[in-house]
């Protein structure tokens, strides 16, 4: 047994910390966070320019080649560096769809442009704040057009292309946003450094991705391949916040000795600690499942999602809280984690909806 | 990542699996492991005394001591795979716990070689049941606080005091013995630690009756016990350190029952889909579901931590402090775990089940035995210190005894 990544794949590890050590320090995400841009273009082209896009995507698709044991490491630093780009959108649900379900023609059109960083897409899922994901949707697909409205879509302000679930989610239609009977609406992210917006869709010419019909059964599976992608995303953020706290910790003097010697403070790390650990293990049994292709991710992938959800955001809140009052300061980078930590929460679905799958699929099981 | 045996591994797993075939009766489908045993059946202890013998004889114990000692020389792999092989067969509870995995790491870190002829191979043989007298009625979690004295006599030291919680002190052959052999140093300076003969006059081991009506833990009274410096693990008033060694090794093995979870979930999951309220199976309540989710989702990160570290220890990076965390998991889910399918059966949650041997866990049993698992080998709040202090490197509590003598720190009594 060899559980764990190996040197190969932790050199690649090594050379995202470090492009993005130089380029996107807390300073690079706050300016994307404070300004106008939906994301950090600079940084997406230097990515770009590392092939993290098409690092899992077959060299005959215009990919690296490589596997998802590289990309699970990459998005972990990601996830580390709160980086301000749609790598999440255009890579685990875009790419990944493309990979899971496209014809050769929609494959050859799309995956080289988007494994190159030159065109982003995202997945359009949710339409109403009363209606959760997948329930009572409006949006229709009939003869090659699309009509109804999408949102909040991830990343919907600089996509090129959408996965949108349609026809009360038998259908996934591909839809080029730039194209005619598509109109944009930026929505006010909680995290403003990963935009959100409302997509309109009024007759825009699209077509089926995969067997028409087949929608529900091909997002259930285009989930369980994201959320491994999420969890390492979010491992990586739970990990910074818990070093960060712990640093704040020894430094910090109160009543004459240091906040991490009253054992409130240091039992309230050892559980994020312990929280941080297992979310590590289930997420590395999420990327077995995920690059062996094997049938165990649709337990290991709600293994992953749950444990990498609830480790962000007890090291995101219990990190901030830590710092105390300066930790609620708008200067403090505390909340950058708070918020991405929230957003990655619900991206793919809450917590909740994933321990409901999670136990029906263990109990259906032989 | 890889997580089939390598060619090597598989070979030694099919051997294990050969041999195992031969000797015991495989479990049936969807029956459970023998269960957390509190030895009140002679018969029991026996099995496991016989099966133990069995494995030894067929160079299927102590994997990873030396053959010399009554091991294999063999990895820590090994003893996973066929430990893993082994559970899938039925066979007797294992009784010995403080033994084989806590006495004997101690003995090979710190005996002698003379010591270690003497102990290992009859541990290996499951000849010797072993037992831990650490805790005392004024210590508990302040282990190092303790007050049975030994005073050297000759080539012998003289033992007075009082022991508490020692399971299977009752049973044992040997205990592990540490007791102040220097009041007026600093108190973890001046503890000694000794190998002790369960049969010499002075000791008097009682049961104590527990919460589950079993009584397998012991107050132990030592009066006048002499113990023969040759039974002394390292330095004189170096016990502190040989005692971390067995503190370390009780708390790997007990978090090692993080494995059974998965097995207590999916039995919880029948559970909830046989049990039914005015809107119908139970598992298809929303916060049942979400429950259980929490309790499998620990149980397998528990089991996946331990995979981490195997092959961490296959690479040749020791385990760090990060194995308390199974252990400290494990206990609280365990806890909950037993708790939720007591909730299920409302009412019938306050039954004790007849019929433990049925086609569900004895959840009554183990609801009342769980608490022992977050408090044995130390508390939750002891390992999150550990994990704050050795796994993040947060600065320790201050200590009013630091710098005083035994003798001189306060006490409440």
């Amino acid at each position: 047994m060899n559980f764990d990544f190996d040197d190969d794949h932790r050199e690649l590890q090594r050379a995202a910390r470090a492009l993005l050590d130089d380029r996107c320090t807390l300073r690079d995400v706050r300016s994307v966070f404070e300004g106008p841009a939906p994301f950090d273009a600079d940084l997406w082209d230097a990515g770009a320019a590392m092939g993290w896009m098409g690092l899992a995507v077959p060299e005959a698709d215009g990919g690296l080649g490589l596997g998802y044991l590289e990309l699970c490491l990459v998005a972990e630093e990601l996830g580390r560096a709160l980086a301000p780009i749609p790598l999440s959108s255009s890579v685990y649900l875009g790419i990944e769809a493309l990979l899971l379900a496209g014809s050769p023609d929609q494959r050859a059109r799309y995956l080289p442009r988007l494994a190159a960083g030159e065109l982003i897409a995202t997945l359009a899922v949710q339409e109403r704040r009363d209606r959760v994901a997948g329930f009572d949707l409006q949006t229709r697909f009939e003869d090659g057009r699309l009509h109804g409205v999408k949102a909040p879509v991830p990343d919907g302000e600089c996509a090129g292309l959408a996965v949108v679930v349609a026809n009360g989610g038998s259908t996934l239609a591909l839809v080029e946003l730039d194209g005619e009977g598509v109109r944009r609406e930026p929505l006010a992210s909680l995290d403003p450094s990963r935009s959100l917006a409302r997509l309109h869709f009024d007759g825009a010419a699209a077509e089926v991705l995969g067997a028409d019909g087949d929608g529900r059964h091909l997002l259930d599976r285009l989930y369980d391949r994201a959320a491994v992608l999420f969890a390492f995303e979010q491992l990586g953020g739970a990990q910074r916040c818990l070093d960060l706290a712990v640093g704040y910790a020894k430094e910090r003097y109160t009543f004459g000795r240091p906040i991490g010697s009253y054992q409130a403070v240091k039992h309230k790390l050892a559980d994020v600690f312990v929280a941080v650990e297992l979310a590590r293990s289930n997420a590395y049994y999420g990327a077995w499942a995920l690059s062996t292709g094997s049938d165990e991710l649709a337990i290991a992938a709600c293994l992953a999602r749950i444990s990498a959800t609830e480790a962000f955001q007890a090291a995101a809140e219990e990190g901030l809280h830590v710092h105390g009052g300066i930790g609620f300061t708008w200067e403090h980078d505390a909340h950058l984690f708070l918020r991405r930590a929230r957003l990655l929460a619900v991206e793919l679905g809450a917590a909740r909806r994933w321990k409901r799958t999670l136990v029906h699929r263990l109990a259906a099981r032989p | 990542m890889d997580l089939d045996d390598t060619p090597e591994e598989a070979t030694f797993r099919a051997e294990a699996r050969a041999w195992l075939e031969g000797e015991v009766e495989p479990l049936a489908p969807g029956e459970a492991p023998a269960a957390i045993s509190e030895f009140e059946d002679p018969d029991e202890i026996e099995r496991s005394r016989a099966w133990q013998a069995r494995k030894a004889e067929a160079g299927w114990a102590c994997f990873t001591w030396p053959v010399e000692y009554g091991g294999r020389g063999g990895t820590s792999t090994q003893r996973s795979i066929f430990a893993q092989e082994e559970a899938r067969f039925r066979i007797p509870p294992d009784v010995f716990t403080a033994g084989i995995g806590m006495a004997g790491p101690t003995l090979l870190a710190h005996g002698s070689d003379e010591q270690k002829r003497r102990w290992l191979p009859g541990m290996a043989r499951g000849e010797q049941i072993w037992c831990q007298l650490f805790s005392e009625p004024g210590a508990g979690s302040d282990l190092a606080a303790l007050r049975t004295a030994a005073i050297r006599d000759g080539d012998e030291w003289v033992v007075d005091g009082q022991k508490l919680w020692s399971s299977a002190a009752n049973l044992a052959d040997w205990g592990l013995l540490l007791v102040r052999t220097d009041p007026d140093v600093g108190k973890h300076a001046g503890l000694t630690y000794l190998l002790v003969d369960m049969r010499s006059p002075g000791i008097d081991a009682r049961p104590i009756r527990q919460i589950t009506g079993g009584a397998n833990f012991n107050e132990v009274f030592l009066t006048g016990v002499r113990v023969p410096d040759a039974n002394r693990l390292g330095e004189v008033g170096g016990g502190w350190s040989v005692a971390l060694t067995t503190l370390m090794n009780e708390r790997s093995s007990l978090g090692a029952g993080g494995t059974g979870g998965a097995l207590g979930v999916r039995a919880l999951i029948a559970l909830a889909a046989a049990t039914h309220d005015e809107r119908g199976p139970l598992l298809g309540d929303d916060a049942v579901c979400e429950a259980i989710a929490d309790c499998y989702v620990r149980s397998k990160g528990v089991v996946y931590t331990s995979w981490r570290t195997q092959t961490a220890m296959s690479r040749g990076v020791p385990p760090g402090p990060e194995v308390s965390i199974a252990k400290l998991v494990a206990g609280r889910m365990r806890q909950d775990m037993m708790a939720l399918a007591l909730d299920l059966q409302d009412l019938f949650g306050a039954v004790v089940a007849s019929d433990p041997a049925a086609d569900h866990l004895p959840w009554d049993h183990g609801y009342l035995f769980a608490p022992a698992a977050r408090i044995g080998g130390g508390t939750d709040e002891v390992l999150r210190n550990i994990i704050g202090e050795r796994a993040l490197g947060l600065p320790p509590e201050p200590r009013v005894d630091k710098g005083l003598a035994f003798r001189e720190i306060p006490t409440g009594r």
